[in-house]
């Protein structure tokens, strides 16, 4: 599907590439939301980002329960200009956590932007999530906001 | 400017020391001051920085290192965390365009030659410190492809538990340490040696001394050479001692090898008088170039003579401060110095421990008088001691039988687990698993005879069936008293009722998991492969190399076993001893005294909880990070074990979670999902058992056994070494 806005894409892959980590967003199983930062790596089509998270984790207990996901990259680096230089996303979509030939594409995706995660994200007890995105809130100049549907 | 990967070394620059360490940078002195050098290329830090950061290494070595503090980490997690680093290396290529500029220069400078490939660290070689020996080196390498891997490996020896050891005693910033290496080509002279141009023991005098063939024997002290003494300020020759020659180091298929000297050679000195006159006196020049007494090494090249490495002389007063670089050095245990260890322990030290257990246990205790039992507990204390210092000094040691074989393993077959190799050495049988075998069938006899049972519950063995009463003392007699822990007095009270108690327990649990018995056909094939690709260096055989690591493995834990016995014959006595006390306690009579006091220096007294008060564990730890040293994945309920009594009431499937998996308790493992220690290591007795039996497993996990109680819910990740505590008891 198309963009409604391509420079704003150009913006969110930029920022993508430049963010080792995210926060993510899941949902316990009383409804109550738990942020975690996670390293990610966007797709070149936006489509999906990936992520991976141990088996023993809360998010990863979570993830099972209710794939609905929110994630916020940022680019801000703590001074006060940061209201008005820096770029926030929050991007909303479904996880699902992959297996076979996706998987083996995602994780050499994922390699590549980290290479120090891999055995990490090798390990059997790791999962390896994609989360189809469908909607991103692209945050810039303070409160200017670009809705970005894919 | 990818050229800074590669510099030849003509065109080195007083600003590049830095850049190419200290033994690197003599190397461009010397032949700029217009000595003869072999050919050289350096290869400077800038190239094992770009390859850590453009592989992810820097990183990863980072995270392997931060596991924990340094200073907590234990001797074997350093060499299991250096095992990891070594390997991280060598399945990391160098990134193409690195591979292509410096294979260019390698394969322009030096072909098919033969190099050799030295470490060339930033503080190497300086006047404060010697690294020679800390890192690794490589000689006789030949081809683009093997000097590019081997440059790897002597990088990763920037890595090695005695490298970051030392660094860590010289107080050396660990994390920002950087490797620079020295490739040169291989001169296989007539002969060559070294000029210390001011003798180390008498100042007035330098010494020169000089082998046939390659000095690689010399340095390492394989052959003696010949020495001529010469006067510092008359520069006149004074003494020359001859030396045996026999033998010469000569280069083999890959690496060097020792071989005899041919008659003609060993009858002539390796230099003549004015020959070695002429040396002294260029040795003497690059002292006065260098302004300071120099350590040199040279060879003879077809009469034109070569210096291969000089250094200032580190003096013997410099050296005793705090350097114990020798200990560290002996770390790295060489396979000749194993196998004379491992023929020391078969043929002196295991009989000799078994003799003393068959001794201790062919006394009647029941016989001694009171005192006489005192003295025999003494008696047995010390002689429990001397073995345990035994234990310390040789059977520790003789692990390294099973690192050396891994790390050759690992860099002749590149497994993606760098522990594969220990499947391979567990082909061997070990001790506690016969034990444990043995223990399942006296259950079986339990679980298939109720009246049995019954007289194992009111604990009365003289009703026991002869079958079962012999199998039972045949197992004792073998194994010993399972009632006790191993290395530690504390938390043992001798009870004979305990295994009692143990096999009811396994009787009433269905049959354990058997022992996964590893496909032998592929086993067969990875020890095949093995022998296949084991480099030709003509010293040592692939299968000698094996062998001597299957002993180093089964020593590991057989070791246990032996000491056991003896330490079991010290709790007989002690146990005759306390019951003595008991019975006279109860006809108001009067103990020996100095039973009494033999006795209650080795019976711990009572003890109280060892937790703290469990007031509201309001901070409480989730997830714990420790060592992977048994792959899988695992959750189940924690039974920690902190005495042998904690034991009995472990449940099929429960986590074994301990301060240290001790011999004696690993009859549990095969009911265990998976075990977690606070010691840390992979060759570690509980991580062999744990990888024996194929389950998850994590060590050198800090406070284990308090953090962790009893009833937690705990996954354990095998894997990546995590343990979560899913919800706490």
């Amino acid at each position: 599907m198309m963009l409604k806005n391509a420079g704003a894409k150009d913006r969110l892959m930029e920022l993508f590439s430049g963010q080792k980590l995210a926060v993510l967003s899941t949902a316990r199983k009383d409804g109550h939301p738990y942020a975690s930062l996670v390293a990610f790596v966007a797709a070149e089509d936006l489509q999906s980002i990936y992520f991976a998270t141990s088996r023993a984790t809360r998010k990863y207990e979570n993830l099972q329960k209710d794939p609905r996901v929110a994630v916020l990259v940022n680019n801000s680096i703590n001074i006060s200009a940061d209201f008005y230089q820096a770029i926030s996303v929050t991007g909303m979509g479904n996880a699902a956590e992959l297996s076979g030939d996706t998987a083996g594409r995602a994780l050499l995706l994922y390699v590549e932007k980290h290479p120090y995660l891999e055995d990490f994200v090798r390990s059997p007890s790791c999962g390896l999530f994609q989360v189809t995105m469908t909607t991103y809130y692209l945050v810039e100049n303070f409160q200017n906001v670009t809705e970005v549907h894919i | 400017m990818t050229m800074k990967w590669v510099i030849p070394v003509a065109e080195l620059t007083k600003d590049d020391q830095i850049r190419v360490g200290g033994k690197a940078y003599m190397l461009y002195r010397l032949h700029n001051g217009g000595f003869s050098v072999p050919k050289t290329l350096f290869i400077p830090t800038d190239a094992y920085m770009d390859y850590v950061d453009r592989t992810g290494l820097r990183e990863r070595i980072q995270a392997e290192l931060r596991r924990k503090a340094l200073s907590e980490m234990r001797w074997e997690e350093m060499w299991d965390c250096a095992l990891r680093i070594r390997h991280m290396f060598s399945k990391k290529p160098l990134p193409d365009e690195m591979a292509k500029v410096i294979g260019d220069a390698m394969a322009a400078a030096f072909g098919e030659q033969p190099v050799a490939i030295r470490s060339s660290a930033l503080e190497e070689d300086s006047a404060a410190h010697s690294f020679a020996g800390i890192h690794d080196s490589y000689i006789n390498v030949k081809g683009c492809a093997q000097i590019l891997s081997h440059l790897r490996r002597v990088w990763a020896s920037l890595w090695s538990d005695a490298a970051i050891l030392y660094r860590r005693e010289i107080g050396l910033d660990v994390q920002a340490s950087a490797m620079a290496v020295v490739i040169q080509e291989v001169i296989e002279g007539e002969c060559s040696g070294i000029v210390f141009t001011k003798s180390p023991t008498r100042g007035n005098q330098g010494v020169l001394e000089a082998v046939h063939g390659m000095n690689q024997a010399l340095v390492d002290g394989a052959v003696e050479p010949d020495r001529w003494i010469f006067d510092r300020k008359t520069r006149k020759f004074l003494a020359h001692t001859p030396a045996k020659r026999d033998q010469w180091m000569q280069l083999a298929d890959t690496g060097v090898e020792l071989v005899e000297l041919p008659l003609d050679k060993s009858a002539s000195a390796p230099l003549d008088p004015e020959t070695a006159e002429a040396i002294f006196l260029n040795a003497f020049s690059i002292e006065a170039f260098f302004k300071s007494p120099q350590d040199i090494e040279w060879t003879m090249d077809h009469h034109r003579l070569v210096f291969l490495q000089a250094r200032p002389i580190t003096t013997l007063s410099e050296k005793g401060a705090g350097d114990d670089r020798s200990w560290y050095m002996g770390l790295r245990r060489t396979y000749d110095n194993l196998k004379t260890l491992r023929s020391k322990i078969e043929t002196e030290l295991v009989p000799a421990m078994e003799e003393a257990a068959d001794e201790l246990g062919g006394i009647n205790l029941a016989d001694l008088t009171d005192r006489g039992l005192a003295e025999e507990i003494h008696r047995r204390k010390k002689i429990y001691d001397q073995w345990k210092a035994v234990y310390w000094s040789d059977f520790i040691p003789f692990a390294h039988g099973m690192r050396l074989f891994g790390e050759t393993y690992n860099d002749i077959i590149q497994p993606d687990d760098p522990y594969e190799f220990v499947d391979i050495l567990s082909a061997g049988e070990l001790m506690s698993l016969d034990r444990n075998r043995y223990l399942e069938k006296l259950a079986l006899m339990v679980r298939e005879d109720p009246l049995l049972a019954a007289s194992l519950k009111q604990e009365d063995p003289a009703s026991f069936p002869p079958e079962f009463a012999d199998a039972l003392a045949l197992f004792n007699n073998q194994f010993g008293d399972l009632s006790c822990g191993m290395t530690d007095m504390s938390g043992c009270r001798p009870d004979p009722t305990m295994i009692y108690r143990l096999l009811l327990n396994m009787a009433g649990q269905k049959a354990a998991k058997r022992i996964s018995k590893k496909t032998d056909v592929t086993l067969e094939e990875r020890v095949m492969e093995y022998a296949r690709r084991f480099p030709a260096s003509g010293t040592i055989d692939a299968f000698d190399l094996l062998e001597l690591a299957r002993a180093s493995y089964r020593m590991r834990d057989d070791d246990n076993i032996y000491l056991g016995r003896i330490e079991a014959q010290l709790f007989a006595a002690v146990n005759e001893g306390s019951r003595r006390l008991a019975d006279a306690a109860c006809q108001d009579g009067e103990a020996d005294e100095s039973l009494r006091e033999a006795v209650n220096a080795l019976v711990p007294q009572a003890d109280g909880p060892k937790h703290s008060s469990a007031s509201g564990r309001q901070v409480r730890p989730r997830q714990l990070r420790g060592q992977p040293a048994g792959p899988g994945f695992f959750s189940g309920t924690a039974r920690v074990v902190s005495v042998v009594s904690d034991l009995e009431n472990f449940k099929q499937g429960d986590i074994l979670v301990c301060d240290a998996v001790e011999p004696n308790m690993t009859f549990v493992v095969p009911l265990a999902g998976a075990i977690v220690e606070r010691r840390g290591g992979m060759l570690i007795h509980g991580a062999i058992i744990a990888r024996e039996y194929g389950l998850p497993c994590v060590t050198g996990i800090a406070d284990a056994a308090e953090v962790i109680r009893t009833g937690d819910l705990i996954s354990v990740d095998g894997y990546l070494g995590v343990v979560t505590i899913l919800s706490a008891e």
